[in-house]
């Protein structure tokens, strides 16, 4: 007799950020197969961007994620900017990094604070949003918004940096250096961790080539690929930093490269703000001529990829657009499948989807259709798997602190 | 290997079958084919050059329904884009899945999106519509009418 189980997450649960399908397959506590389904959050951009003029265009991308909030606009200004070969003013350049390097920032904390999280480690989500927070505090300087700051524009940006508060924005960004270094070396010495996360949920570095994986997910299968770096755009050949690799493929390389890349990107806003050169922030585009432009930006999980095309009138005749996530979601395919259940939360939200996806699972009994493990009880295997681990390497821990709220 | 090499060893290999080069800017080529050379081009493309697969996107156009392919040398920076015009009352092309993973969802979508027909798609199934999507209507077509706009 087979003991197969599907666990249909999804595609709505009250725990659920966003709503999303997963089918997990599993037999005992072993993942067999997975199937992901989306759509349910499908909102026609695309098509909505064709009515919209090509300004409107870059507050409609604004609005496909809040995390990223700044990376399609970006994307879809150097696309429509690839149109005509605008040249966008130096200084606006230098914010346009600015801008980027903060959002990959924030986004990559917060992960960490959400990986700690499905891990049990509380303490980290804790600190990951607290260190969070001063970054947002600077957007709120520069942009006026801690979220979708509207800054960027067809041949600039829209918001000047005001030079009284540069030595404050450095000043925040030096508080954050020992907490970068803080996090990495918590991964590099907890024993607990490198069980939970080392030769888990394995992508190599074929798989990354073939399914064209991205990003931090790309990285940490040893592929040296950012666009930061392969096709420069705003500031980012003007400055000094490095791409960051790992080798093994596994939850921990992926950890680890997003944790030294926030040490990257501390670097290059501050390289950005010491030289930020005097002069006009806006190229003042009038007309976009016919024709078709490509925009990329390497955004906190991969590369963003703009399409658009232009009849000659003010709004796009097509307007296409590929999210990071939609290139390294389908690797759950490989990386999944064989490893348990207990370890399939950290996986899935190793990819960093956008939101972590551990909150969408539910595990149903194919016959009775009874709820066996309701989201929350997923997120508590995981806790539980490392709550065991810390009794095994005798490290003592507080079983209250464990379970938290989700 | 450089920006020249790609460009005179898809000339070497492909040359009369390939319709047009448009060398739009250091950053950017574009290349007409034919939609029956697409499979062999894009799999030397991809497996002998080392093009990573960015995505493809799928236009209504005039003329019939376009599908450019757009890859990225990512050491050069480049984006390499592969452009075919398929038949807009019968879009029909060989799916390239069976060459790269990557490009399974890509293909759903425009099946989708614009009615294009992937042959030997190995697992074409529904991605973003509904399951009872009216199986003649596509939302990225032009002749497409929203009905929410008649309230």
């Amino acid at each position: 007799m087979s003991h197969k189980v599907s666990i249909p997450i999804g595609p709505y649960h009250p725990l659920q950020e966003e709503p999303e399908f997963y089918q997990l397959i599993v037999e005992g506590e072993q993942v067999v197969d997975i199937d992901v389904r989306i759509g349910w959050n499908h909102r026609g951009i695309e098509k909505l961007a064709e009515a919209k003029s090509f300004d409107q265009v870059i507050f409609l991308v604004e609005r496909i994620c809040g995390i990223c909030s700044t990376s399609h606009p970006l994307a879809s200004v150097q696309a429509i900017e690839d149109i005509d070969g605008i040249k966008v003013p130096e200084r606006a350049l230098y914010i346009r990094t600015i801008v980027a390097e903060l959002e990959r920032l924030h986004s990559h904390l917060l992960w960490v604070g959400l990986a700690g999280h499905f891990l049990g480690y509380n303490t980290v989500f804790m600190w990951g949003w607290k260190y969070r927070e001063p970054i947002l505090d600077i957007f709120e300087a520069i942009t006026g918004n801690r979220n979708h700051y509207g800054m960027m524009k067809v041949g600039g940006v829209r918001r000047d940096i005001d030079e009284a508060d540069i030595p404050w924005i450095i000043k925040q960004l030096d508080t954050l250096l020992p907490a970068i270094e803080m996090f990495r070396g918590a991964v590099l010495d907890d024993p607990v961790l490198h069980a939970r996360l080392k030769g888990v949920g394995v992508l190599t570095r074929q798989d990354a080539i073939d399914y064209s994986a991205l990003g931090p997910t790309a990285r940490a299968s040893g592929l040296a690929i950012d666009v930061r770096r392969d096709e420069p755009y705003a500031a980012y050949d003007r400055v000094k930093w490095n791409v960051v690799t790992q080798e093994s493929g596994d939850v921990f390389a992926k950890t680890m490269v997003r944790i030294l890349e926030m040490a990257e990107s501390v670097e290059i806003v501050k390289q950005c703000l010491e030289r930020l050169p005097k002069g006009e922030i806006d190229a003042k585009v009038k007309d976009i001529s016919p024709g078709e432009g490509i925009g990329r930006h390497e955004a906190p999980r991969g590369e963003v990829f703009h399409y658009v095309r232009s009849d000659g009138s003010n709004s796009p005749s097509r307007y296409k657009v590929r999210a990071p996530t939609y290139m390294n979601f389908p690797t759950f395919k490989t990386t999944v499948i064989g490893e348990t259940i207990a370890d399939a939360t950290i996986i899935l939200a190793a990819i960093d989807p956008c939101y972590c996806c551990t909150e969408r699972m539910t595990v149903v009994d194919n016959k009775t259709k009874k709820m066996v493990f309701t989201p929350y009880d997923l997120i508590k295997l995981s806790q539980e798997k490392t709550h065991r681990l810390l009794h095994r390497f005798g490290i003592n821990d507080h079983p209250h602190t464990m379970t938290g709220t989700a | 290997m450089t920006r020249d090499d790609i460009l005179k060893k898809i000339q070497i290999k492909f040359g009369g079958r390939i319709r047009k080069i448009f060398d739009r800017s250091p950053k950017r080529i574009y290349c007409d084919i034919d939609k029956n050379d697409i499979p062999e081009v894009v799999r030397f493309v991809f497996m002998d050059l080392g093009a990573r697969f960015s995505i493809a996107s799928g236009v209504d156009t005039p003329d019939g329904i376009e599908i450019l392919y757009h890859f990225s040398f990512d050491r050069l920076g480049l984006v390499f884009s592969l452009r075919t015009i398929l038949d807009g009352r019968n879009p029909e092309i060989e799916s390239i899945t069976p060459l790269m993973k990557g490009a399974e969802w890509i293909e759903r979508e425009i099946h989708e999106l614009l009615g294009v027909e992937f042959k030997n798609h190995p697992n074409m199934k529904p991605l973003l519509l509904p399951d009872d999507w009216p199986k003649d209507k596509f939302p990225l077509r032009r002749d497409f009418v929203q009905d929410i706009d008649k309230e």
